[in-house]
C-alpha cells in the first residue's frame, strides 16, 4: 500500500504548495496593486491616522489637522482660506478620497512615501508616532488674494506664472467650494459633498478652471499667430504693412471676416494689428501661414500637451483637422482652438522670457518631518517658441498694446507693463455671453517675474462691450502688482 | 521499523527513542510563542499588557501539559510533533479571535446590525479546553486504533445521521449545517469527517482485494463489480445529496476528496483515481448547474472587486486587499484592519488576518504548520504495520490537507469559496474539538506504528539452526 501513499503525500504537497505559491501571488506580486487599490479602506485609514503633513504658501501652512478620533479616523483634514486656495490643494477627504496636491503628494503628506523610509524606521525604533512631511508650493499669497478677490463673485479663474523659472504664483479659480466642508466622513460632509456635484451645482465649484477649463482663447490667441508670422519670417518688420485687405474674405468662401468696430486694419503693421486686435490681419496671417505652420508653433507654446504641475493641467487644443476657414478662425481664437488659462499664461510668459517657454510647476520642494529637503523642483525649459530677438519684438508690440491699445487698463505706473486683451465669442450664433481674457506680463529690474492670464466667463453685465480690456485687465494688474511688490521686498 | 528487529537479543533495557522530551521541548515553544502574540496584540491595541495574559498563558500551558503527560502514559511511541503543532495552532487562533474581540469596528457592526457584541475568546477557550479533554479521552479509551474497525457499519450510519441531521434545523447564513439545541449549536460535518473516515478504512481494508482485483476491463480502465461497489456508491450519494441540500460546499469537496483517495489507496489502482475524478466531477456539475448559491460564489472568486461593486458579497475583495495589505512582513498584531471584512472575521476568514498581521511570512509559516500536521500524518500512514491503521491515518490526513486547501484556497481567492473553517485557528467550537479528537486518533496510530514489536520468544534451538546449502 506504500506506493499509492507516497503518492498521495505528493499530492498533499501539492495543495500546500498551490497554497504558498498563491500566498506568495497575493502577498509579494500584487501586494502594492492590492494595497493601493481603489476601495481598499486602508488607504484612507492610513491617511488620517496621524496629523497630515501641510501645504505651505510662503512659509505657512495653508492646511492644518483635527483631532476627530472615530473609528476609522483619528484625525481630519482642515482648510484656512480653502476657497481661495482650493484650485491648488485640491481636497482630502475620509470620505471622499483625495485630489490635486492632496492626493498626488498623499504619500509624503501621510508620511509613507518610499523616501521617509528612514525617518519612518528611526521613529519606529524610538517609539514615535509617524509624522508626514509637508509639501512646499512656489505659491505667492498675495498674488493668489489679489486674484481671488480680484475675481469676486464673477466666474473665471486666474493663473500666474514667473516667467524665468515656471513657477506657478496664483491659481484661481471662481465659483470655488470650501475643502473643509467635506473632509469628514459624517452625514453633514455628505449633504455638502452631494451639493457640490455638477448635477447640484449647476456651476461646478470643484472645477479647478485655471487647469481643467479650456475656453476659446479668443484675441489673446493673436499672440501665437504674431509669433508664428515672426518665427516664419514672413514679416520681419513689426512696423512695416502686412498687405492685408480689409474687409478679408475667408478662404473658399464668401464670408467676410468682420473686425471688432471701425478700427484701421488695412495694410495695418503688425504693432498696430495687436494694438487694435484686427481680425483681418491675423486670420489672413493664419490663412497664409497654413494650417501646419500654426499648429506647429502653438505646440511650441504647449499646446496639444497635458502638463504636470505635478497637478494635471489638460491639454489644450490646436486641432489637426481643420478646413482654411477653420484654421484662419482659429488663427484668431475663435474655431475649435481651446486653451486653458494656464497655457495662456505660458504664452505671455514664454514671450516675456525672451523667448524661452519654462515648464510651470507648483511644488517647489517636498520636506521631511525632520525639515530635511527630500526632493527640490528645479525649473526647467520646456521648448523655445521663439528666437530672443523675435521675443522682443513680440514685446515691443504687447507693450503697445497696454500703452495706446485695447489694454490700457492694465498699466502700472513706472512699470514696463505688455498684454493682450481678448473677447471670445460662443454659444450657437453668438448666443452665450462672451468670456473676457486678458494676458500680460510686468517687467522688473530682473527679467519679468510675473505673466498672467485672466478669463472670466460671460457676465451678464456687459454684455455690449466685455472686451477682456474692461472686465479682466484690472484682475491681471492686480496680480502683477502683488508680484513685484513681493520682488521689491526680497 | 528495521531497527526494532535488530533489537531482539541485546541486552540494552533502551528501546528506540520514544521522543516525548522532543515533545516537550516543542510544547514550550508551542505555548510561549501565542502568550507573546498575545502580549504583542494587547501591547499594539492598548498600549498595556492585555489583563488575561497570565490565566490566558497558564490556561494553555495546563492544557498542553494535560495532553503531554496523557501521550507519555498512554502513547509513549506516538509522534512528537503532531501534540505541539496542534498546540500552537491553538494558541494562535486564540490570540487572532481575542485580538478580533478588541475590534471597535466589528462591535460597532453588531450593534448597527442590533445584536449584542459578544467576544468570542473565553468560549473558544473553553472548547479548546473541551477539544483536549475529547483527545485525552480518546487517547485512553482507545486502547488501540484497530478496535475503531469493528464499527465500521456503525460509523457508516452513525456518519449518516450526522450529515441528515441537521436538515431538520433552521439554516444560518444559507447554510444548513448545524445542529441547534437552545443556545448552543453543533456543526455535526467536523464531526462525521472523522467518523466516515473509520467506515472507508474499515469497508476498503475487507474489500481492497474485491475491488482491485474482480473487476472487469472496460475501455482501459478496471470497473469493480456493483455489489463491491454497492455501498460505497450510497455512501457517497447520499453525501452528496444531503449536502446540496445544505448548501454547504466545502464539507461536499472534502468527502469527495476523502473517497477519492481512500480508494485509491486501498486499491493501488490508477483506473480509481479517473474514476472517482469522473465522478466528483459529475457531482460538482451537477450541483453548480442547479444550484444558485453555488453560481453566485464562482461568481465573486471569479470576480471579487467587480461583485463587490455591484453590490455582492465583497468579503473575497476585502480579503484579498487585507492580505495585499500585509504585504511581506505584515501590520503586526492589532495593527491591521482586517475586521473591514466584517462577516465571519473571526471563523471563515481569520486566515486574512494571519495575512495583514503577520505578512506573507506569517502565513506561510502557517500553511507549512498545517503541511507539517499532515506530513507527520502521512508518514504515520506509511510506518503503520495493518491496513486499517494506513487507511485511517491517510485518510485523516488527507482530510485535514483537503479542508485546509479549500479554506485557505478560499479565502485566498485560489478556488472558490466554499465556507469552512481553518482547523485549529478558526472561532467555532464543533471545528476545534473535532480536530483535536482527529490529532488523537492519528497520535494513536502512530504510537502504534512506532512501538517496537514485541520480542519474539528465544528459542532455545535458534543457534543450532543451520542452513544447508548444497
Amino acid at each position: 500500500m506504500n506506493k499509492p501513499l507516497r503518492r498521495i503525500a505528493i499530492f498533499c504537497g501539492l495543495l500546500v504548495l498551490a497554497l504558498l505559491v498563491r500566498d506568495n501571488w497575493i502577498q509579494y506580486v500584487q501586494a502594492d496593486e492590492l494595497k493601493n487599490r481603489d476601495g481598499n479602506h486602508r488607504v484612507l485609514i492610513a491617511r488620517y491616522s496621524q496629523p497630515r503633513g501641510n501645504i505651505i504658501v510662503d512659509g505657512q501652512p495653508i492646511t492644518g489637522s483635527a483631532e476627530t478620533n472615530g473609528i476609522d479616523f483619528k484625525y481630519k483634514r482642515t482648510y484656512k482660506d480653502g476657497p481661495m486656495w482650493a484650485p491648488v490643494t485640491g481636497y482630502a477627504s475620509q470620505a471622499y478620497d483625495a485630489n490635486q496636491i492632496e492626493k498626488i503628494e498623499d504619500g509624503i503628506l501621510t508620511g509613507n512615501d518610499d523616501r521617509l523610509f528612514f525617518n519612518r524606521t528611526i521613529d519606529m525604533i524610538t517609539g514615535k508616532k509617524q509624522k508626514g512631511g509637508d509639501v512646499i508650493t512656489t505659491l505667492n499669497r498675495k498674488a493668489q488674494e489679489a486674484a481671488f478677490k480680484g475675481l469676486g463673485d464673477k466666474k473665471g479663474a486666474v493663473a500666474a506664472l514667473d516667467p524665468r523659472t515656471g513657477k506657478i504664483l496664483a491659481l484661481a479659480s471662481t465659483p470655488s467650494y470650501d475643502p473643509s466642508k467635506i473632509a469628514g466622513a459624517t452625514s453633514k460632509d455628505k449633504e455638502a459633498w452631494i451639493g457640490l456635484q455638477p448635477k447640484k451645482a449647476k456651476d461646478d465649484p470643484m472645477l479647478n478652471r485655471a487647469l481643467r477649463q479650456t475656453y476659446p482663447p479668443g484675441s489673446t490667441f493673436k499672440v501665437v499667430t504674431a509669433a508664428a508670422a515672426l518665427e516664419n519670417g514672413k514679416y520681419a518688420d513689426i512696423d512695416g504693412p502686412t498687405n492685408s485687405p480689409d474687409p478679408w474674405k475667408l478662404p473658399l468662401s464668401t464670408q467676410p471676416l468682420p473686425n471688432e468696430g471701425d478700427i484701421p486694419c488695412k495694410n495695418a503693421s503688425l504693432r498696430q494689428a495687436l494694438r487694435y486686435s484686427c481680425n483681418t490681419v491675423f486670420g489672413k496671417l493664419g490663412d497664409d501661414l497654413g494650417k501646419e505652420e500654426m499648429r506647429k508653433e502653438a505646440e511650441k507654446f504647449g499646446f496639444n500637451e497635458t502638463i504636470d504641475t505635478p497637478v494635471r493641467a489638460y491639454s489644450s487644443v490646436y486641432p489637426e483637422d481643420m478646413d482654411r476657414p477653420g484654421n484662419a478662425m482659429s488663427a484668431i481664437g475663435q474655431f475649435d482652438n481651446r486653451a486653458t488659462p494656464l497655457q495662456m499664461a505660458m504664452v505671455a510668459a514664454a514671450v516675456a522670457n525672451d523667448g524661452k517657454l519654462m515648464k510651470p510647476y507648483m511644488v517647489d520642494s517636498l520636506r521631511a518631518p525632520n525639515l530635511n529637503t527630500i526632493e527640490q523642483t528645479d525649473p526647467e525649459q520646456m521648448s523655445q517658441p521663439l528666437s530672443s530677438e523675435n521675443a522682443q519684438k513680440l514685446q515691443s508690440m504687447m507693450e503697445t498694446v497696454v500703452k495706446e491699445g485695447t489694454g490700457t487698463s492694465a498699466q502700472i505706473p513706472d512699470v514696463t507693463v505688455g498684454g493682450k486683451t481678448g473677447t471670445a465669442q460662443h454659444g450657437v450664433a453668438n448666443s452665450k455671453n462672451p468670456y473676457a481674457w486678458f494676458i500680460s506680463y510686468a517687467k522688473g529690474d530682473d527679467g519679468s517675474p510675473v505673466a498672467v492670464a485672466v478669463v472670466i466667463e460671460g457676465s451678464n453685465t456687459l454684455r455690449g462691450d466685455i472686451a477682456g480690456g474692461r472686465l479682466a485687465a484690472p484682475i491681471a494688474k492686480g496680480v502683477m502688482q502683488a508680484v513685484l511688490e513681493t520682488e521689491r521686498d526680497k | 521499523m528495521s531497527s526494532s528487529t535488530t533489537n531482539t537479543t541485546t541486552i540494552s533495557t533502551a528501546g528506540p527513542p520514544s521522543r516525548r522530551n522532543t515533545e516537550l521541548a516543542m510544547l514550550v515553544f508551542a505555548v510561549i510563542i501565542p502568550v507573546f502574540a498575545y502580549a504583542n496584540a494587547g501591547l499594539a491595541l492598548s498600549d498595556e499588557m492585555p489583563s488575561g495574559m497570565l490565566s490566558y498563558g497558564l490556561g494553555l500551558g495546563l492544557l498542553a501539559a494535560v495532553g503531554h503527560l496523557v501521550v507519555r502514559k498512554f502513547a509513549p511511541y506516538a509522534d512528537p510533533l503532531l501534540l505541539p503543532i496542534a498546540t500552537l495552532l491553538n494558541g494562535l487562533g486564540l490570540v487572532l479571535i481575542w485580538r478580533l474581540d478588541q475590534s471597535r469596528r466589528l462591535a460597532q457592526r453588531a450593534k448597527d446590525a442590533g445584536m449584542a457584541f459578544a467576544p468570542s475568546a473565553p468560549n473558544q477557550l473553553i472548547y479548546s479546553a473541551l477539544g483536549v479533554a475529547l483527545f485525552v479521552g480518546v487517547l485512553i479509551l482507545l486502547k488501540d486504533h484497530r478496535i475503531l474497525q469493528r464499527y465500521t457499519y456503525i460509523s457508516m450510519v452513525v456518519a449518516l445521521i450526522l450529515l441528515i441531521l441537521p436538515m431538520f434545523f433552521p439554516a444560518r447564513f444559507g447554510a444548513r449545517i448545524w445542529i441547534t439545541l437552545g443556545s448552543f449549536s453543533i456543526q455535526p460535518g467536523e464531526f462525521a469527517k472523522i467518523i466516515i473516515a473509520v467506515f472507508f478504512s474499515g469497508y476498503l481494508m475487507v474489500k481492497r482485494d474485491a475491488l482491485a482485483l474482480a473487476s472487469r476491463r472496460f475501455m482501459g480502465l478496471y470497473l469493480p463489480r456493483g455489489r463491491d461497489l454497492g455501498p460505497i456508491l450510497v455512501v457517497w450519494g447520499m453525501s452528496i445529496l444531503i449536502l446540496v441540500f445544505e448548501t454547504d460546499l466545502g464539507t461536499s469537496l472534502l468527502f469527495f476528496g476523502l473517497f477519492v483517495v481512500m480508494l485509491y489507496v486501498a486499491t493501488e489502482r490508477t483506473s480509481w483515481i479517473v474514476f472517482g475524478l469522473l465522478m466528483s466531477a459529475a457531482g460538482a456539475v451537477g450541483v453548480a448547474t442547479f444550484e444558485p448559491h453555488v453560481q453566485s460564489r464562482v461568481d465573486a472568486w471569479l470576480q471579487p472587486f467587480e461583485v463587490a461593486k455591484n453590490g455582492g458579497s465583497d468579503q473575497i475583495a476585502q480579503a484579498l486587499m487585507a492580505f495585499g495589505s500585509g504585504g511581506v512582513f505584515g501590520t503586526g498584531l492589532g495593527q491591521g484592519n482586517s475586521d473591514l471584512i466584517g462577516f465571519a472575521a473571526n471563523s471563515d476568514f481569520i486566515l486574512a488576518t494571519v495575512g495583514e498581521e503577520l505578512g506573507l511570512a506569517g502565513t506561510m509559516g502557517l500553511l507549512l504548520l498545517y503541511g507539517l500536521i499532515v506530513e507527520r500524518g502521512v508518514r504515520t500512514a506509511l510506518a503503520a504495520r495493518d491496513p486499517f491503521g494506513k487507511l485511517l491515518a491517510i485518510g485523516l490526513s488527507a482530510a485535514f490537507a483537503i479542508q485546509v486547501f479549500v479554506v485557505a484556497g478560499g479565502v485566498m481567492g485560489l478556488i472558490p469559496l466554499t465556507g469552512m473553517t481553518m482547523p485549529f485557528i478558526a472561532q467555532g467550537g464543533s471545528s476545534v474539538i473535532a480536530n483535536w479528537a482527529l490529532v488523537a486518533i492519528l497520535i494513536k496510530v502512530s504510537d502504534t506504528a512506532r512501538r517496537p514489536a514485541p520480542a519474539p520468544a528465544p528459542t532455545t534451538d535458534a543457534e543450532m539452526t543451520q542452513v544447508v546449502r548444497p
